[in-house]
């Protein structure tokens, strides 16, 4: 219904762009030039006019809609439904929900319920029918004070340009809310998480198994969220892809530009580059099934223990993914070292790989630990292999052989299923997901500005 | 006293020389391995799936001469559509089965043998019957699905020598199976249930059809959304904006949101879109409005890079022949860099099309038969099936994971074939 009614206005707003135009011809009479903009400025107005205040009413009220419905409708429960806890009461709400969208309820309604959904109904077509009238009304006296409003002098262009420049800072600006809806989300989450278990708890504490007590006397009930085993697990595994990663990536990037035919680097290049597009849920299969038996097997065969979801099968599938990333960036590093320096080198007698490993390492070193700590920052956050392939309980164990689970598998175990958004279990995962979004924030500033400064020193 | 030092450095540096060259050749071969290495994990994984699920595109079929008895279908003769609807199909395969095989006896043996065809042929039959009841009472030769562990032992993934009990099929069902497809019932075909089907418990009866479809809205209304933002930024930060603080700021926080974990969008879809604003959970709207905050950095940043390749020049002629600043972006810069913007929004789309961290956290993780068919129905991607599927211990199930992959991966280099082509055919060198 809501995107018809989107529809309509969009389409009345491109029929007034033809009329403000038409209209402009008409007042100019037999000279152009007499107006001040183009004619197409002066369609613009009026489609803006039409579409513009339509729009935003109709954005604004279609977002508030349901939330007032469901007022009403709780201020025409019977009492002793409104006075139940806010827990009971939101079964209700979503029980008159299910009956007006036609969806299964979980007990057989009672009358109250009943009415109380046809009262919701009721509600919801006269919301819509109003919204309609309204926005369609608006669009056309929006049509009407713009066509009237044209006249030769009327500075169309420069008000059309007006709006156009603030829906251009508009648009620039969803970053910055992109960032503040981030930062405020967890934030939010983690502050009520730390109300049921103490800050120093959660970043000290050596055990992570979150349950949560559904009753009191139940056994097991005393949840432990102590994120220290998930931490060193994460940094287990992504010290196991990075090893893996940084000699490859780095070898490659150093062969690549230094050795490399320009023909074979056009061939090797996008082919390592490959690596970098593959989808994570593909390494995560990968790792699962094919990588991790392959693992237990061969210890198997010499006699070590190898646990079927161990840290080493992530990590190398990691490193493997992390490998095009680390060879890219040091890619532009290298090549941002002048050639002078090489030719230096070389006119002294060095060989190639004097020169490289004497001087251009050097000068190109803040740059690739700045892209060694993005690739740091990329591993820490990747998900998709480490919820596949590493394992679900919190050992606090250095041996890459066991299984060990990291932040971000938690916060998808934590999160998936259903569960009531309110228990510590749930929270928790909020919290986490600040640790990682702060460790990742750091990880990269500190990437970005030494390679900046870097960048910087030779332009 | 002034030649000696010489000559000794001389002879020092050819001594050495030996030494310095091995260095340099085994340098030279380190760079070699690590990038053989790289292009061998490339090669490996590829050949490791495309072994693994091209078997998955063909599917294993059973005809089977049914019965359309009457009295078993409608046997008041009627032909009322509701008795049709109702009636037990089952039998009808049931008979024919043991018609087909008359020595199999005992309750257990004979389920075994109904089991060699999938539990959705009595269905097949019913539609069947309710479209043409004229087949009422004829015997028809009917094409049935098999079940998934006959498709697994006829594509050769079972190994019949192994002991019986270490497999999932038994000698006697080896030895039907062995018959069926002696006398012809027995054949492989295209498998159109994987494109046509979405998810099923039975593996022989699943198909991304689905997660196709929500992969399909999801990337559209990322779209619609990353795209007109992004390019709408580019143009600002690029063409308008001053430079203070407050474009400092922006530019700052798109460089960082480019680099945040996948899995905090997600964390942030959760709390925002569906906890505060009340949108529904698992559906294709949500998972694009995340998708369309991820993508957003790419978009801007591709967007801007397309913006600065257009000279300058064409700025001021336009300014110079008496354009507005708007006009002169509107008019000619933009058409000129549009090729540029669309080939990252295409690279941003495939990114997004292989993302599924953050549609976990949304609730696109859930199992869901039926194929979505708007924005808000309950859906799930196509990442995210092959996530699901991943886990499922069936060998069936494998099989068709990698097939699902290898679609993914299809989409993928197509979407960036399209990138390389739109570059190639607009790029221009001033």
């Amino acid at each position: 219904m809501l995107f018809y009614l989107f529809v309509t206005v969009a389409l009345l707003s491109l029929s007034s762009y033809y009329l403000g135009r038409k209209r402009a011809f008409a007042v100019a009479g037999s000279h152009i030039r007499n107006l001040h903009s183009l004619p197409s400025f002066y369609g613009s107005y009026t489609a803006l006019w039409c579409g513009l205040p339509a729009l935003i009413v109709f954005t604004v009220w279609a977002a508030l809609q349901p939330g007032v419905i469901i007022e009403l409708v709780v201020a025409s429960l019977p009492p002793e439904l409104q006075q139940l806890p806010p827990g009971r009461l939101n079964l209700v709400i979503n029980d008159i929900k299910n009956l007006v969208s036609g969806n299964i309820v979980s007990s057989s309604p009672d009358a109250a319920i009943l009415a109380a959904a046809d009262h919701y109904r009721h509600l919801q077509t006269t919301g819509n029918a109003a919204l309609w009238v309204i926005v369609i009304a608006l669009a056309l006296a929006g049509i009407t004070y713009g066509w009237r409003t044209i006249s030769p002098q009327l500075r169309a262009r420069n008000r059309v340009e007006h709006v156009v420049n603030a829906l251009l800072i508009a648009s620039s600006t969803i970053a910055i809310f992109t960032t503040i809806g981030i930062v405020l989300s967890v934030l939010f989450e983690s502050i009520r998480f730390f109300h049921k278990i103490p800050v120093s708890e959660f970043l000290f504490g050596l055990q992570w198994s979150p349950q949560t007590a559904i009753r009191a006397d139940q056994t097991g009930s005393s949840g432990a969220f102590g994120m220290v085993p998930l931490f060193t697990g994460t940094l287990l595994i992504s010290g196991i892809a990075m090893l893996v990663a940084v000699p490859i990536g780095l070898m490659s990037a150093l062969y690549l530009s230094e050795y490399a035919s320009p023909k074979f680097r056009a061939t090797a290049k996008p082919a390592l580059e490959v690596l970098a597009g593959i989808p994570t849920v593909v390494y995560g299969f990968f790792a699962a099934l094919t990588v991790a038996p392959l693992i237990r097997n061969l210890g198997t065969a010499m006699g070590v223990h190898v646990a079927s979801e161990s840290a080493l099968a992530a990590g190398l599938v990691m490193g493997i993914m992390i490998i095009p990333f680390v060879s890219s960036l040091s890619d532009d590093v290298i090549n941002a070292v002048p050639q002078s320096m090489r030719d230096g080198s070389y006119a002294l007698g060095a060989t190639k790989s004097e020169t490289i490993k004497r001087v251009l390492l050097p000068a190109a070193l803040p740059g690739i630990v700045g892209s060694i700590l993005l690739a740091v920052s990329r591993a820490i956050g990747e998900t998709m292999i480490v919820v596949m392939a590493a394992g679900l309980s919190a050992n606090l164990t250095a041996n890459p052989l066991q299984a060990v689970t990291t932040v971000t598998v938690q916060i998808v175990t934590l999160l998936t299923g259903d569960q009531e958004f309110d228990s510590a279990k749930t929270l928790a995962a909020f919290a986490l997901g600040l640790v990682l979004f702060i460790v990742t924030l750091i990880l990269n500033i500190i990437a970005l500005t030494v390679v900046r400064k870097y960048r910087e020193q030779y332009e | 006293m002034n030649k000696k030092p010489q000559r000794d450095i001389k002879t020092i540096v050819n001594a050495s020389l030996a030494r310095r060259h091995a260095a340099e050749r085994r340098f030279r071969w380190y760079g070699l391995i690590a990038i053989s290495l790289g292009l061998v994990f490339v090669v490996l994984m590829f050949a490791n799936i495309i072994s693994q699920g091209y078997s998955a595109f063909w599917q294993t079929y059973i005809e089977l001469p049914i019965h359309f008895d009457s009295a078993v279908i409608d046997p008041e003769g009627h032909r009322d559509p509701h008795v049709l609807e109702n009636a037990d199909y089952a039998a009808l395969i049931r008979a024919s089965l043991r018609a087909q095989f008359p020595h199999v006896e005992g309750r257990r043996n004979l389920r075994d043998l109904y089991n060699l065809v999938s539990s959705n042929a009595p269905f097949r039959l019913r539609s069947q019957v309710l479209d043409n009841p004229e087949i009422i009472g004829t015997e028809q030769s009917i094409r049935m699905l098999a079940s998934a562990t006959v498709d697994t032992f006829v594509k050769g993934n079972i190994d019949r020598h192994i002991d019986e009990s270490l497999r999932s099929i038994k000698d006697q069902e080896i030895a039907w199976v062995d018959q069926l497809q002696a006398s012809g019932q027995l054949k492989q075909r295209f498998n159109t249930i994987l494109f046509s089907k979405g998810d099923s418990r039975e593996p022989e009866q699943a198909g991304i059809r689905g997660a196709l479809m929500g992969s399909f809205y999801t990337l559209v209304v990322t779209f619609l959304l990353s795209f007109p933002i992004g390019v709408a930024t580019a143009v600002y930060l690029e063409e308008f904006a001053p430079k203070n603080r407050w474009t400092d700021l922006i530019e700052v926080n798109i460089n960082n949101l480019a680099a945040v974990p996948s899995i905090v969008f997600g964390l942030l879809g959760l709390a925002v879109f569906i906890n505060f604003f009340g949108l529904p959970r698992s559906a294709p709207l949500v998972g694009g409005l995340v998708l369309s905050l991820m993508t957003l950095p790419v978009i801007i940043i591709a967007g801007r890079a397309a913006l600065t390749s257009v000279p300058p020049s064409i700025r001021e002629a336009a300014l110079g022949m008496g354009a507005s600043k708007l006009q002169m972006v509107g008019h000619h810069v933009l058409p000129l860099a549009i090729p540029g913007m669309l080939t990252g929004a295409i690279i941003g789309m495939a990114r997004a099309l292989g993302e599924s961290a953050p549609l976990l956290m949304i609730g696109m993780v859930a199992f869901i038969a039926d194929v979505p068919g708007s924005f808000t129905d309950p859906a799930t991607v196509l990442p995210v099936q092959i996530y699901l599927w991943a886990d499922l211990p069936e060998r069936a199930f494998v099989e068709r994971t990698s097939a699902a992959i290898m679609v993914l991966l299809a989409f993928m280099i197509l979407m960036n074939g399209l990138a390389i082509i739109l570059r190639k055919r607009f790029e221009r060198r001033w």
